[in-house]
């Protein structure tokens, strides 16, 4: 006698077992950077050819710092897991963990590079 | 099933056409071009990293690195890149709005795929005319 439902005999049977999370992040960073690219590139587009006095001094405005630091964090954390799907679509295997494992690495220390660069420009 | 296939005249039956035969399509092109550019970006983002570590580090290690940044090299990276970004910035809306369940007949499809294209060089050119 079956005491199980059809239902609960289905669960979990499927061959993608996660994702929902990641492209749920995927949503959020990307209408995060909807807002951010366009403020990031009028805002570091025009101190890009400065001197290094220049560079310094704008920076140290909280409008720049704050737009550059919030465009860096969300910008990598996005490139990370589009990067993921990417590698994913055409690795397999342990090279397929790899690159995922050296994408992450790459990711979060650009943002620490990025971010401490600024925050010692902005003080 | 995988049996249907072993049958003798298995070598008659019509195999699913590849990339190479397939006609290319306006919604595969803006497809592929959304993977190409957010992935290209990672050149121009680490370039833009660098640079600010160097100008965090102190003048003459900036201007050695803004010497590369303003190079002829460094230029085109970057012009590329406010296209890449921009491409982008255009699919991925274009993406949100797909995956809202919306704009997925193919005549809106490929409207939007030329909006993406349109728009992308549109706001490259402005741009480049406001830096």
């Amino acid at each position: 006698m079956a005491y199980l439902t059809d239902r609960k005999r289905a669960t979990g049977l499927g061959s993608a077992k996660t994702g929902t999370e990641h492209f749920w992040q995927m949503q959020v960073s990307s209408v995060a950077l909807a807002i951010l690219i366009p403020l990031f590139i009028f805002t570091f587009g025009r101190i890009v050819g400065g001197t290094h006095a220049e560079v310094t001094a704008y920076f140290a405005r909280p409008f720049p710092a704050i737009i550059a630091g919030l465009t860096i964090v969300t910008g990598f954390l996005h490139f990370k897991n589009g990067a993921q799907v990417m590698i994913e679509d055409y690795a397999q295997g342990a090279t397929r963990k790899a690159l995922i494992i050296g994408v992450t690495c790459l990711s979060y220390l650009c943002m620490a590079t990025g971010l401490f660069a600024l925050v010692k420009l902005a003080l | 099933m995988a049996d249907v296939n072993r049958g003798i005249r298995s070598q008659d039956r019509p195999l699913s056409p590849h990339l190479q035969i397939y006609r290319p399509q306006l919604t595969a092109i803006t497809s592929i071009l959304t993977r190409i550019t957010g992935n290209g970006l990672i050149v121009a983002a680490l370039l833009l990293v660098w640079w600010l570590l160097a100008a965090a580090s102190g003048p003459e290690y900036f201007a050695f690195v803004d010497g590369i940044v303003r190079s002829w090299f460094g230029k085109l990276i970057f012009l590329g890149s406010i296209w890449a970004v921009w491409y982008h910035f255009c699919a991925g809306l274009r993406h949100l709005w797909f995956d809202s369940g919306r704009g997925l007949d193919i005549p809106t499809a490929e409207k939007l795929g030329w909006a993406v294209i349109g728009g992308s060089v549109l706001l490259t050119v402005i741009t480049v005319a406001v830096l």
